[in-house]
């Protein structure tokens, strides 16, 4: 479903990505963890075009992402969900999620608000959907942001830290959403994020990056158990207390 | 009376091309491409520093030189909107820029293109933000349509300028006159600017009327088609 074939990328003279690979196939689970600056969030800003790799390839269900294509295949596949949310503030929670339904998949008014509806039930937020996304808290801007996301009915949601701007007693109900949706197999999930213990349950494979490289592959068992490199049993030692 | 139709209707017009060109160039100005970037410094900085009646006169006098013969009537539509224009610009930048970025990465990541998400997204957040020093220059820009008194604009200012001198009224009492009408004009502008920005202020986050995001929605269907 996706491939990323010998990525790099470069901001100016810092490079972020060193020659990174990556496979997921159709409806797996995937956490990708490691220190910040890992190049994590780049990575997977490079699965939906948000990034352009200085050099290297991406796929997106065996076809080539171009500068031609790019919008296109994004559009046909990915969806995503930001650490900061990024819902659109002008607009109320039915409309940050009808908007793309009506203006890109060309649905009726009435057919893009029962999705909506749908999926706003699905994140458990069906009576705020008149709500500006400054009438809500972080955890339902986040759960809208989900619904947005899932309104689409794209085969591939990446998740950016969605769980790092949150208080933390928001983080449950957002973690809450995502393990629900990790349990459709229809739906390929990448996750960057910082929660462990939701690694270990939503997770078919761990990645583990840093200083631009994925330097673990594993299942969460034995990633967590019987972690694969020195590297990796420093970083759990240091985040599991 | 002819003056104050003349003065409103160049203003009007000048504010039109002012506003296109203030879009154009703004945009290009918070653009990723360097070359757009640089032609909007180009823009911005050439009229803005120098004065506009320097400019006006250049056209007046220069260009016919050149074979291009604009009527007054042109040259204040012309000269005055692409001297604003540049302001306008600044300020459209300004309140680009003033827009998270991660509202570009949702709106691409949702596969919106570059016009779409201006259109959907960026724009519609930034008119709230712009309308108050948007209107402060519909104000300079309405004063300044005051400088074609000096090409014999039979603007405004001329008019009260040729009764002063033709004896009709006396200097004083003329000029009276031409600042009471520019008043009228710019005092009930400014003091609406005002008032939108307090309310803004007031609340942060306003949601624009149904009325007003429908109608904003048909011009971006239209420009998209």
């Amino acid at each position: 479903m996706i491939r990323l074939e010998h990525v790099h990328e470069s901001f100016g003279k810092t490079e972020v990505l060193k020659d990174v690979d990556l496979t997921v196939s159709e409806g797996e689970k995937v956490v990708i963890l490691g220190p910040s600056g890992a190049g994590k969030s780049t990575a997977i800003r490079c699965i939906n075009g948000l990034e352009v790799p200085t050099s290297g390839l991406v796929y997106l269900d065996n076809e080539q992402m171009t500068n031609k294509n790019r919008v296109q295949l994004v559009r046909k596949h990915c969806a995503m969900v930001f650490q900061q949310f990024n819902l659109y503030p002008h607009m109320n929670a039915m409309r940050n999620i009808t908007l793309a339904l009506t203006k890109l998949q060309h649905m009726s008014k009435k057919e893009a608000e029962d999705v909506a509806m749908q999926c706003l039930e699905t994140v458990d937020l069906a009576e705020k959907a008149k709500s500006l996304p400054s009438q809500l808290s972080g955890g339902q801007q986040q759960r809208v942001a989900i619904a947005r996301a899932l309104a689409t009915r794209r085969k591939i949601l990446l998740f950016d830290e969605p769980t790092s701007a949150l208080d933390p007693e928001m983080v449950g109900e957002v973690l809450n959403v995502m393990l629900n949706l990790s349990h459709e197999h229809g739906i390929t999930m990448v996750i960057v994020t910082h929660e462990m213990g939701f690694a270990k349950q939503a997770a078919d494979r761990i990645l583990f990056m840093e200083q631009g490289e994925i330097t673990a592959d594993e299942k969460p068992d034995d990633f967590f158990n019987n972690p694969p490199n020195e590297r990796v049993k420093q970083f759990l030692s240091k985040v599991l207390y | 009376m002819d003056g104050f139709v003349t003065t409103l209707l160049v203003s009007a017009l000048a504010l039109c091309v002012a506003l296109l060109l203030g879009i154009i160039f703004g945009l290009m100005g918070t653009s990723q491409k360097k070359v757009l970037r640089g032609v909007n410094r180009v823009y911005v900085e050439f009229f803005q520093n120098i004065p506009l009646l320097v400019q006006v006169f250049f056209i007046y006098n220069a260009f016919p030189l050149m074979g291009i013969r604009w009527s007054t009537f042109m040259i204040g539509v012309l000269g005055v909107g692409i001297y604003h224009g540049a302001y306008v610009s600044e300020v459209i930048r300004a309140g680009i820029r003033s827009i998270p970025y991660g509202q570009n990465d949702a709106a691409k990541s949702q596969g919106f293109n570059y016009f779409q998400t201006m259109m959907y997204v960026i724009l519609p957040q930034t008119v709230k933000i712009i309308l108050p020093p948007l209107t402060n220059q519909a104000v300079n820009l309405i004063k300044n349509t005051s400088v074609l008194a000096t090409l014999s604009g039979l603007d405004l200012m001329y008019r009260a300028d040729s009764w002063a001198s033709q004896g009709t009224l006396s200097y004083g009492p003329a000029y009276v006159c031409a600042g009471v009408l520019y008043f009228i004009i710019c005092f009930p502008l400014a003091t609406w600017a005002r008032w939108y920005e307090r309310r803004i202020k007031s609340r942060e986050h306003i949601q624009l009327s149904e009325a007003a995001e429908k109608e904003l929605m048909m011009i971006a269907e239209e420009v998209i088609g």
